[in-house]
């Protein structure tokens, strides 16, 4: 699986411009066409929108028409596609992203993942805007079963988990993640960076994942949104990263029977299926056992 | 057989570090990005007050924008101390920056002649306010944007006039502590008289910041980090922090937060801004 990550800088709320930006991007990408093309949370109208999110929320089937549209618009021929958005439905607003298989005659939705976890502390404020999605689901492509998580979702241990255990062999994750922490000399990246790259390769690592994670960049009133996408192996390792603050693309070839390996190797998964459902059945657990 | 301990241990109070080249690597991106890529501005003006704040902006903004697209504008009063136009003047030298020497005596004196009896702090701000204007003037002038220097320390202590030294549109270092900013200035090569020097407000004869202040800088940004983070004074006590210090700190930033806001308006209608109609600033 030919993979390739384009992480936008997008003007804030200016889709039409950013759309136009990705079909640039789309456009060097189509020279050598990847086989799955990943954008970042919230790719073409920046993160931090407040009540500019109903303005520039639109509904999923235009946002695939629009990736389409723009990848063949670019020479592209066939190719999957991951991208965050705003999504707007019927009047009800999530963070969403779509996995669409564009085609040359048209786009297809395979998966929606709403955001799950809205990030709603500090300086984040999703939930004042946003609804949240109620579902991870996992989805099978051509290139296997993967699960798409955004952000915060990624960041819950729990997650990655179900996911894995629900089939999935390849995690993609759109983010946006404001950088922070300098105040430890000698670190050599902010230490928010760090976390994550803690986070993705711990997840890869126990579940014998890759991990896909399109992060969005460029600074926004301040904050400054610290990319770093990567693609980590089913060992856990760093295969490819990006800098924090420039837009750019990433590409990689995977190779998937890496995951059968990496689960022989280090079989944490199959053991995890074996045992959760005693951690679930658990009574002490604060779980709802029937309606109230 | 003794096994060996390892325990943890807090050490004495000590004022947050810095990764300087990150972190000079950050701001340097947010520089280009809030100038140039939102707002379309190659261009920076900067107010030299001779201090380390003011060189390390300029510093940056010289790595952001080319020295070329950097003007350092010298402000001084008459009472102002000689000393503080020379100091700027080394990092006008060190960066080859443009750099513009407005004396602003006669637009502070033309108004305080009405207002004889105006004691220093209103005579400061006065100052403060004048160079404000100046700053924001000398930028449409340009075509470029004024850089605020402001530190996260005077920010949060309030030592500052509102309004004034916190009006550029944009500023670098305002989430960086004193002895941060005291770090980055080392690893950037501001001038080393700049960075050993008492910072003074320079708004009347003899001030230091740390007099006014009542604590070092060092002491008081150790207090404030832990203070930020939620701990109480108990615990700031138990971690080896001076009481009487912790409560001065904790004083001044409880009762300057309306310092860190814009005006309190009425609000009367569904359509508030900034309560119900929300866009963020670089919408």
């Amino acid at each position: 699986m030919r993979v390739a990550l384009v992480q936008t800088k997008p003007a804030k709320g200016d889709y039409a411009r950013n759309l136009a930006a990705t079909g640039e991007a789309f456009a060097q990408l189509a020279e050598d066409s990847p086989d799955l093309i990943v954008l970042p949370e919230a790719a073409l109208s920046g993160y931090f929108l407040e009540g500019g999110v109903y303005d520039v929320a639109l509904p999923a089937s235009e946002f695939a028409r629009d990736l389409g549209q723009a990848w063949r618009g670019a020479g592209g021929k066939r190719a999957d596609i991951v991208a965050g958005f705003f999504e707007n439905d019927e009047g009800t607003y999530y963070n969403s992203a779509l996995y669409v298989e564009v085609g040359p005659e048209g786009e297809r939705i395979l998966h929606r993942h709403r955001k799950m976890f809205l990030a709603t502390y500090g300086v984040f404020d999703e939930e004042r805007f946003l609804s949240r999605g109620r579902k991870l689901g996992t989805f099978k492509t051509r290139f296997g079963t993967m699960a798409i998580l955004i952000c915060e979702d990624a960041c819950h241990a729990i997650m990655p988990a179900l996911a894995a255990i629900k089939g999935a062999r390849v995690l993609v994750i759109p983010s946006a993640s404001p950088g922070r922490g300098v105040d430890r000399a000698g670190e050599g990246e902010l230490e928010s960076i760090a976390q994550w790259r803690d986070i993705l390769r711990l997840a890869a690592l126990e579940h014998g994942v890759y991990v896909i994670y399109a992060g969005l960049t460029g600074f926004e009133g301040g904050k400054g949104m610290s990319g770093s996408s990567c693609i980590v192996d089913p060992a856990g390792r760093i295969v490819v990263q990006a800098p924090a603050a420039q837009s750019c693309i990433l590409r990689a070839d995977l190779d998937l029977r890496e995951v059968d390996l990496a689960r022989a190797r280090l079989p944490l998964l199959g053991d995890l299926g074996a045992v959760l459902p005693d951690l679930l059945l658990d009574d002490e657990l604060p779980l709802p056992r029937r309606m109230p | 057989m003794t096994l060996p301990v390892f325990e943890r241990t807090f050490g004495a109070p000590s004022p947050p570090g810095i990764d300087a080249p990150v972190a000079a690597e950050w701001l340097v991106a947010f520089l280009r990005d809030e100038l140039i890529v939102r707002r379309g501005i190659d261009r920076a003006v900067v107010g030299l007050s001779g201090g380390v704040d003011s060189a390390v902006t300029a510093f940056l903004c010289a790595r952001a924008l080319g020295p070329e697209r950097v003007y350092a504008l010298r402000l001084p009063y008459r009472t102002s101390h000689p000393s503080s136009l020379e100091d700027a003047q080394l990092v006008v030298e060190a960066l080859g920056i443009h750099c513009a020497t407005i004396d602003i005596s006669p637009a502070v004196d033309g108004y305080l002649q009405f207002e004889p009896d105006a004691d220093a702090r209103r005579r400061g701000n006065v100052m403060a306010r004048t160079r404000m204007v100046v700053l924001f003037d000398q930028s449409a002038k340009r075509d470029a944007l004024p850089v605020g220097t402001g530190n996260k320390t005077e920010r949060l202590l309030g030592y500052f006039t509102w309004h004034a030294d916190d009006s550029p549109p944009v500023n670098p270092i305002g989430d960086l502590f004193k002895s941060q900013v005291w770090e980055l200035a080392r690893y950037l090569g501001v001038p080393q008289r700049l960075i050993e020097k008492a910072p003074t407000a320079d708004l009347q004869a003899d001030q230091t910041d740390e007099a006014d202040l009542g604590i070092t800088y060092a002491r008081a940004d150790a207090i404030l980090a832990q203070l930020l983070l939620g701990f109480s004074d108990n615990q700031l006590a138990q971690r080896g922090f001076d009481p009487a210090e912790v409560a001065l700190v904790r004083r001044r930033v409880d009762s300057t937060h309306w310092k860190r806001h814009l005006p309190t308006t009425a609000m009367v209608s569904g359509t508030a801004i900034n309560e119900f109609y929300l866009r963020p600033v670089d919408y």
